[in-house]
C-alpha cells in the first residue's frame, strides 16, 4: 500500500521503459512521479524541485530523446543529482589540533541524541580515541542517569557532577576540566533536547558554544521527520553553526527524505547513521550508497563488507576451488549455512538488496530463518560418510536422517534434492561471488534469488564494488 | 496595580485559550500559508492550485489526502461552483472537519475499574512523559492512577517514570531493566484490581513498527493483560511525534495491527510542526485523535476536540 520511494521509481522507469522511447510528454510525466515519490518520501518541497529541474535540464541537453534506453539515462542523472545534494563522499570527523576535541551533541526532543551520544563514544575509542562523556540535560527526568547506564555498560568514562553543579555550562566546564586532567582526547557533550524556536534553551546551547569551543556540533535528526525538517535543521544551523548530521532510526521503513533536504538547507554533512538500539548500531553516512538505495539500487556495498566480515578469505578460496571440482559436499554447505547466519537475520540482508522485479517479491516474503535451523539439523544427523557423498543416501538412511532429525523423509528428499541441483549450477558461476553468493542463496531460498541476477557472475555486483554504472541494474 | 506589584495569581487559561495556544504555531503555518496563497489571486487557476499542493504537502498533510482535497476544488472550479479563490479556505477547512470528525469516537466505556491504558509508539515519540502528563490529567479528574513501568529496555527508562510517578504522586508498579514486560504489566494490572484503581496505565519501550519481534512483544504484552481483564486493554494509545512525516501513517497502520491502536497521542506541537499526518492517520484509518502534547509541563495535554482544533486552526 505505502510504497518506499524506490518502488515507486521502479514503477516510473518501468513505464518508461514500456513506451520504448523518451519524449518531451513521458518524460514530463516520469518527473511529475518521481516528484510525488521524493515526496511521499518526505524531501523538501524546494528539494524536490531543485532535484527535478536539475535532471530536467540535463536530460535536456544530452541526447536522451533519441536514446533507445532512455530510463538508465533519466535513472543515471537522477542518481547524479541526488549524490549532489547528499555530497559526494564520505565525510569525516574533525578532530583539534590541541585536545581535547569537544563535540557537542544537539537536537530536538526524541531524536536520539543520548543513545547516539553513547553509540558515537564506543566508535571513538573503537578508532583509537580516548573518549569523554557528560550529559548537561538538566531538564528531562532521568536523562542523566540514561547516559550514564550507557556509559558504564560500554566502559566509557562519564564526568557524573556534583550535587552543587545544577546548570549546564557548569557541568560542562568541570567536565573539560576532567578531560583535560584525565588525558582524554574527545569530550562528548549530550545537551538536552529542545524546540530550536525555544529562545531560552537555544542561548544556552550558545553559552555552552562559547564556554567549550567544539570542533563538531552534531546535528542529531529522526530520519522519519517529515516537512519541518529544514525549519529546525535552518535553525540549529543559524544560531549554532552545525557541522555534521546523525540521522537516527534509520533501521526502520522511513525514506529518510529529511536527509536530503537538512543537507540542502544547512550544507552540512551527514557523518554518521544510526541503525538500532544496540551499542554498534552507529555506522558512517556514505552518500552514494544512500542515493543508491534511493534509487532501489540496494545498499548492496554495505551487504558485501559485512559478507566479507564474516567470511575468512583463505575459506573463500578453498571453497571456490572445491567448487571448480564439483566436490562441494553436504559438509561444505552446513558450514556455509552456518556463516551465513553470523551475518545477522535473514530479512535485515534481504533489505539491503537491491529492489528489483522478483527481489520485491522476495522482500515481501518473511524468511523462515527456522528453515535454516532444520537444513541443518538435517545435515548433523547425517553420518561423515554420507556428508561426503550424497549418492550412498537410500531410503534406509533417509528414514534414519529424518528421524534423527525431527524431520520428514520428504524434508529430506527436498534437501538432498536442493543440494544436487545447486552442484550442478555450482560450476557455471562459482566465479561470481568468490563461491559465496550465487549458489548458496539458491539452496537457501530456493529458486527465487536466481532470478534476481545475482547468481550470473558479473551481474549481481558491478566490478571493483566501486560505483556502480549509470542505470545499473536496469 | 497592588496586585501587580504583589504578583497576582495569574488567571488560569481556559481549556479553549490553551488549545489555541497550543495550535497557534499551526495555525501560523498552515493557514497563514493558504492565506497567503489565496491572497492576492482571485481566480483559482493552475499556478494557485499548485502552490496549494505544495502548502499542504509541506504541513505534512501527505500528497494522497492533498491530491484529494486539490481534486474536489478542481471539480468544483470545473462545474463552475467556485472560481473564487477567497472560498478556497472554506472548503478546505470543511474537508479537514469532515475526515477529523469521521474519526471522533468516544473512549471506550469500562463498567468496571481499573481502566487499562496501554501507551505505545516508536522511540522518542514522548511516550513516558505523554503518561506523566496523563496521570496528572486523571488525577485532576478525582481519579486514581497506576503507572506501569513496562519498558525495561532503554537505559534509565523506569527512573524516567519513577520521576513523574513523585511529581504526580502516583505509585509505579517496576522490576529491573531487562525484565519481561509482560510480567510487569500482569503485576501492575493485578495490583491495580487489588486497589480499585480507576485508571492502570502501561508504558512501554519504544520500536520501529518494523521490528517484528518487538512488536510480537507487544501482541503478548495484550494477551497477558487481558488474562487478568478480559476486555482490557480498553485503551492503546499510540503517541506519535509531530514532526513525523509521512512514516507517522505506516506507524500507525502497524501498530494498530498488532498492538490494537485505540487512538492517538500527537506530540511537540509546540514547535513548528504541523502534524498534519494525522489527516491522513484518520482518513486512512479512521483513528481519533485522543490527546495533543503542546510542551514539557505536567499539564501541556490537552483532549483533542476535531471542531475545535480546525476552529483554532481557522479562527
Amino acid at each position: 500500500m505505502f510504497d518506499n520511494l524506490s518502488d515507486k521509481l521502479q514503477r516510473v522507469f518501468k513505464n518508461l521503459r514500456g513506451e520504448g522511447r523518451l519524449t518531451a510528454e513521458n518524460m514530463d510525466a516520469a518527473l511529475r512521479e518521481v516528484r510525488v515519490a521524493l515526496l511521499e518520501a518526505d524531501v523538501n518541497f524546494k528539494v524536490v524541485k531543485q532535484l527535478i529541474d536539475g535532471v530536467k535540464q540535463k536530460a535536456m541537453g544530452a541526447e536522451v530523446l533519441n536514446s533507445l534506453t532512455p530510463s538508465q539515462q533519466i535513472i543515471g542523472f537522477i542518481h547524479e543529482e541526488l549524490i549532489k545534494v547528499l555530497g559526494s563522499h564520505e565525510s569525516k570527523l574533525r578532530f583539534a589540533n590541541d585536545p581535547p576535541s569537544v563535540f557537542m551533541i544537539v537536537g530536538l526532543q526524541g531524536s536520539g541524541k543520548t543513545t547516539s551520544t553513547g553509540k558515537l563514544a564506543r566508535w571513538l575509542s573503537r578508532n583509537g580515541h580516548r573518549p569523554q562523556v557528560v550529559s548537561v540535560d538538566v531538564y528531562r527526568p532521568a536523562a542523566r542517569k540514561q547516559l550514564s547506564i550507557i556509559a558504564k555498560d560500554q566502559q566509557i568514562p562519564i564526568y557524573e557532577g556534583t550535587p552543587e553543579e545544577t546548570l549546564p555550562v557548569d557541568l560542562a566546564r568541570s567536565a573539560r576540566r576532567e578531560t583535560v586532567n584525565a588525558g582524554r582526547d574527545v569530550l562528548l557533550v549530550d545537551t538536552a533536547g529542545r524546540l530550536h524556536i525555544d529562545e531560552d534553551l537555544m542561548t544556552e546551547l550558545q553559552a555552552l558554544k562559547d564556554l567549550l569551543n567544539p570542533v563538531e556540533i552534531l546535528f542529531v535528526a529522526d530520519a522519519m521527520t517529515g516537512q519541518d525538517a529544514v525549519k529546525s535543521a535552518d535553525e540549529f544551523h543559524k544560531r549554532l553553526g552545525i557541522t555534521g548530521v546523525i540521522l537516527t532510526k534509520m533501521d526502520g521503513d522511513a525514506r529518510g527524505g529529511a536527509a536530503l533536504s537538512i543537507r540542502h538547507v544547512t550544507g552540512q554533512p551527514l557523518k554518521f547513521v544510526g541503525l538500532g538500539e544496540k551499542p554498534d548500531a552507529l555506522e558512517p553516512f556514505h552518500p552514494d550508497r544512500a542515493a543508491q538505495r534511493i534509487l532501489g539500487m540496494g545498499d548492496i556495498i554495505s551487504f558485501v563488507e559485512k559478507a566479507q566480515q564474516a567470511f575468512d578469505q583463505k575459506d573463500q578460496e578453498k571453497l571456490q576451488q572445491k567448487l571448480l571440482d564439483n566436490e562441494f559436499s553436504l559438509e561444505d554447505f552446513r558450514d556455509q549455512l552456518k556463516q551465513i547466519r553470523k551475518l545477522g537475520p535473514l530479512d535485515s540482508l534481504l533489505k539491503m538488496m537491491p529492489k528489483v522485479g522478483m527481489m520485491k517479491e522476495l522482500q515481501n516474503t518473511s524468511v523462515d530463518e527456522k528453515e535454516l535451523t532444520r537444513i541443518v539439523a538435517i545435515i548433523d544427523s547425517m553420518t561423515p560418510k554420507e556428508r561426503e557423498n550424497h549418492m550412498i543416501i537410500n531410503g534406509n538412511r533417509r528414514r534414519r536422517i529424518a528421524k534423527g532429525s525431527g524431520t520428514t523423509v520428504n524434508d529430506v528428499n527436498n534437501l538432498l534434492k536442493q543440494y544436487t541441483q545447486m552442484r550442478k549450477m555450482m560450476k557455471s558461476f562459482s566465479s561470481a561471488f568468490g563461491g559465496m553468493g550465487g549458489g548458496l542463496a539458491k539452496g537457501l531460498l530456493g529458486k527465487k534469488l536466481s532470478k534476481l541476477g545475482l547468481d550470473k557472475p558479473g551481474s549481481g555486483l558491478p566490478g571493483g564494488m566501486g560505483k556502480p554504472p549509470a542505470g545499473w541494474p536496469f | 496595580m497592588i496586585q501587580t506589584l504583589f504578583g497576582a495569581q495569574e488567571q488560569e487559561p481556559s481549556l479553549l485559550e490553551k488549545l489555541k495556544a497550543g495550535v497557534q504555531k499551526t495555525r501560523d503555518g498552515l493557514v497563514g500559508r493558504i492565506e497567503e496563497v489565496v491572497s492576492g489571486k482571485k481566480q483559482i487557476d493552475a499556478d494557485l492550485l499548485e502552490e496549494l499542493e505544495y502548502t499542504l504537502i509541506s504541513a505534512d498533510i501527505g500528497i494522497t489526502t492533498t491530491t484529494e482535497i486539490l481534486d474536489r476544488i478542481r471539480e468544483r472550479v470545473d462545474r463552475k461552483l467556485t472560481g473564487d479563490a477567497g472560498e478556497l479556505k472554506g472548503l478546505i477547512r470543511e474537508y479537514l472537519l469532515e475526515v477529523l470528525q469521521a474519526s471522533d469516537s468516544p473512549l471506550s466505556y469500562v463498567d468496571a475499574p481499573p481502566a487499562v491504558l496501554m501507551v505505545v509508539g516508536v522511540n522518542g515519540a514522548g511516550k513516558t512523559t505523554t503518561i506523566g502528563k496523563l496521570a496528572s490529567h486523571y488525577k485532576a479528574e478525582g481519579k486514581t492512577v497506576l503507572l506501569c513501568a513496562a519498558d525495561t529496555f532503554r537505559a534509565a527508562a523506569i527512573e524516567q517514570l519513577e520521576v513523574w510517578g513523585e511529581r504526580t504522586q502516583t505509585d509505579v508498579i517496576r522490576q529491573n531493566t531487562g525484565a519481561d514486560p509482560s510480567a510487569v504489566a500482569f503485576d501492575a494490572i493485578t495490583a491495580a484490581k487489588a486497589r480499585g484503581v480507576d485508571y492502570v496505565i502501561v508504558d512501554t519501550a519504544g520500536r520501529l513498527q518494523t521490528k517484528t519481534n518487538l512488536m510480537a512483544e507487544l501482541e503478548k504484552m495484550r494477551r497477558t493483560i487481558a488474562r487478568v481483564i478480559p476486555d482490557a486493554p480498553h485503551e492503546t494509545l499510540l503517541v506519535l511525534d509531530g514532526t513525523t512525516g509521512q512514516n507517522g501513517l505506516e506507524q500507525a497502520r502497524k501498530f494498530t495491527e498488532t498492538a490494537g491502536v485505540t487512538g492517538i497521542v500527537l506530540t511537540k506541537l509546540d514547535g513548528t510542526a504541523k502534524g498534519g499526518v494525522v489527516v491522513a492517520i484518520a482518513r486512512e484509518l479512521g483513528l481519533p485523535i485522543r490527546f495533543i502534547g503542546v510542551g514539557e509541563k505536567i499539564d501541556d495535554l490537552l483532549p483533542f476536540d476535531p471542531e475545535k482544533f480546525i476552529d483554532s486552526l481557522f479562527s
